[in-house]
């Protein structure tokens, strides 16, 4: 009976956001997980992650059914919730899917926004409150937890899936560091309050944004959205006095007219010393001029150029998907390789030719040594190094064919693998 | 023994270069990491190459044209791998070492004559002069590779264009202080160089300035770094404009360099330093 590896869970794409919230993402609920698939006799070793985004109950176990039933029944405790309510909204996986979803899963491939770096981490700590903790995981999850991560960085590597920016706010993000060397210490200014020119911001700000000057034609939204970044409100018509001090400038008004004219830049940048400065209008109609990325040492992208940038990126990201697909397949069929070689048949197989070829090298080594030999001394030496062999090997097999159902099999197995050195040509695996 | 050390330090600088070509178009470190170690040990082996010359000529090796350009890419590598070190700017290399390397293949290309060097050569100063002015110049190459990656890159970003260099290069504000900086260590060694000449030609030939077309085509260099360097500092020049204009200086440099040196000087070139005492 081979071994099953299952994953059960919910993501942003099967489950509203209500069902997701209700499996609380707190440590206590992933022990209480946890604990419970240590103590199911149905599952051998289990996994808990829950972010925000997603549930993700991975296992091992011999008795699939029964094994499912634990895991649904779990979820419905965990979210105090009954299983018919969750039930059209959980996919489950097995075997070579299941493999392929976790190596997705860690690599970000499956995340709301692909390439974003949190899950690793988010993974990385669910595994160490599993193996380390709760030491719910064995010989299997360990390995495959330990690929995964493996499987991410080469994703992270080798494909350029985390860096293509593939919104409008961090579009202008990844612009704002090809002119500033970091974000750290930038001023920013804000002039109007928009919904997006606020997401800008927001972005900006976890890039290392130091303060932030709002200004907007009503004071009390500027005081509001100021409050927000802990920056600082002003009025309208001191944007002037702010350009001299300010790095980046996001303007997003419902004004007609031009609400950054060409002259009033140019008659700034000589005070400014040429200190660079970035415009990002996200407003339509536009807000600054757009001779104003003629001056030097002055940069203007608007709402169309920034979505260019986006699609460009998109693209781009489309054809490192699939590179990173490719990846995810390769390691799939690694893991499944070595899967396999956890059985105890071909492990005592694989053991049976180590030795007989071991035996059979060092007699060839040994045959001439020994000078003329008649053939019937020839064949004593055969059956006396074969029962030799044979009776080396006696009890480890014994001892793995006895092991061949009970739940410390896989341990084993494996270090009956790694005593005998018996995956030594592919250590990849 | 020279010429072996040299050429294998050419052939590494080579092998270099080639690693940090595919690197700026691949993208994987491993090429920049290689290309590196390759550039470090290649840099060792001309070392040798140099102490060796040091010792059979007597003197500095940068009395022919072609000791002097070995001796300049030397130079260039050199302040490229301190300023790898200080910066870790990795694109840089792929924009240095083509112009070592160039400079490295015309040094062998030009065959070797056999000079007896005059005692005067054989002085303390003319290692201060000709070692400061090209420390002074390897720097200015540093200036004027960050020039041209910052118009590269500013055109992107204006344009709106983000070609293949858009990803590969760093921020504008970092190619500027790469410029920048290299300027403001360059000048210091230049200033140097020429002053020690003239302390050079004073005991050696007796006058501190002859109006030797080479003496006052490096001060006209030495003007117009001056003037960038005021720009930036008093002025507040940045960017486009003080990249533009550090690769104007670059090319006076270039053409004091060959046109001074080959053509128009009295004894200052290359030719004429074996007649230096009349």
């Amino acid at each position: 009976m081979t071994v099953k590896i299952v994953n059960i869970g919910m993501n942003h794409e099967s489950a509203p956001v209500e069902l997701r919230e209700c499996m609380a993402n707190s440590r206590e609920s992933s022990a209480l997980a946890l604990s419970c698939m240590r103590e199911s006799e149905w599952i051998r070793e289990g996994l808990f992650l829950s972010t925000c985004n997603r549930v993700e109950a991975i296992y091992t176990t011999d008795y699939p059914e029964e094994a499912k039933k634990t895991i649904l029944s779990m979820f419905s405790r965990l979210g105090n919730i009954s299983e018919e309510k969750f039930i059209s909204n959980i996919y489950i996986y097995e075997d070579s899917e299941a493999l392929k979803h976790i190596f997705r899963v860690t690599s970000s491939l499956d995340s709301m926004v692909v390439g974003e770096p949190q899950i690793l981490g988010q993974i990385k700590e669910a595994y160490r409150q599993a193996a380390g903790i709760e030491k719910t995981t064995g010989v299997i999850l360990n390995r495959l937890m330990h690929r995964a991560f493996h499987v991410a960085k080469r994703v992270k590597t080798e494909t350029g899936i985390s860096e293509a920016a593939v919104s409008v706010s961090f579009a202008a993000v990844e612009l704002a560091k090809k002119i500033y060397y970091g974000l750290e210490g930038k001023k920013v200014l804000l002039v109007g309050a928009g919904e997006m020119a606020e997401l800008a911001a927001r972005h900006l700000m976890g890039n290392g944004i130091e303060s932030l000057i709002v200004a907007n034609r009503s004071f009390d939204k500027a005081v509001q959205i100021a409050d927000l970044f802990k920056g600082k409100a002003v009025f309208f018509e001191e944007i002037k006095t702010y350009l001299l001090e300010v790095d980046i400038v996001i303007t997003s008004t419902s004004s007609m007219d031009y609400v950054i004219s060409y002259d009033m830049v140019r008659d700034f940048l000589r005070k400014r010393r040429n200190h660079p400065l970035f415009f990002i209008d996200i407003a339509v109609p536009r807000d600054v001029d757009p001779r104003v990325n003629d001056l030097e040492n002055v940069y203007l992208y608007n709402i169309d150029e920034l979505k260019e940038v986006v699609e460009e990126n998109t693209v781009k990201r489309k054809e490192e998907a699939l590179k990173a697909e490719r990846i995810v397949q390769e390691e799939v069929i690694r893991f499944e390789k070595w899967l396999k070689t956890l059985d105890v048949v071909p492990t005592i197989t694989a053991l049976k030719d180590k030795i007989e070829s071991i035996r059979s090298n060092e007699i060839e080594k040994s045959l001439p040594a020994l000078g003329e030999l008649t053939p019937s001394q020839i064949r004593a030496i055969e059956s006396l190094t074969v029962s030799l062999a044979e009776k080396i090997m006696n009890d480890p097999i014994v001892v793995l064919k006895g092991k061949a159902d009970g739940k410390s099999r896989d341990i084993y197995i494996d270090i009956t693998r790694k005593l005998f050195n018996l995956d030594k040509d592919d250590k990849n695996a | 023994m020279a010429d072996i050390l040299y050429k294998i330090a050419l052939f590494l600088v080579l092998m270099s270069t080639v690693g940090f070509i595919l690197f700026i178009i691949r993208q994987e470190k491993r090429f920049f990491r290689w290309s590196y170690k390759i550039l470090f040990v290649g840099f060792i082996f001309h070392t040798l190459f140099l102490v060796h010359q040091y010792y059979t000529l007597g003197t500095a090796p940068v009395i022919s044209l072609k000791s002097t350009l070995s001796f300049f890419s030397w130079c260039i590598i050199g302040v490229y791998l301190l300023y790898q070190i200080r910066f870790g700017l990795m694109v840089l290399g792929s924009f240095i070492t083509p112009i070592a390397s160039i400079l490295m293949i015309i040094s062998i290309a030009i065959p070797g004559v056999e000079y007896t060097v005059k005692p005067m050569l054989k002085s303390a100063w003319l290692i201060v002069h000709v070692g400061t002015i090209f420390i002074g110049d390897a720097l200015f190459v540093i200036t004027f590779a960050a020039a041209i990656m910052y118009l590269i890159q500013e055109r992107h970003i204006k344009k709106k264009t983000r070609g293949s260099f858009y990803v590969r290069l760093p921020s504008l504000e970092t190619l500027d202080s790469i410029n920048y900086h290299s300027l403001i260590y360059g000048f210091p060694f230049l200033t140097l160089g020429m002053i020690s000449g003239a302390i050079y030609a004073q005991y050696a030939l007796g006058s501190y300035w002859r109006w030797d077309p080479k003496e006052v085509w490096s001060l006209i260099t030495w003007l117009a770094y001056a003037v960038l360097l005021h720009e930036r500092l008093a002025v507040g020049w940045r960017g486009r404009r003080a990249a533009l204009m550090s690769i104007i200086c670059f090319c006076i440099l270039l053409f004091t360099f060959f046109v001074g040196s080959l053509w128009l000087s009295d004894y200052h070139s290359f030719g004429n330093l074996g007649s230096l005492i009349r």
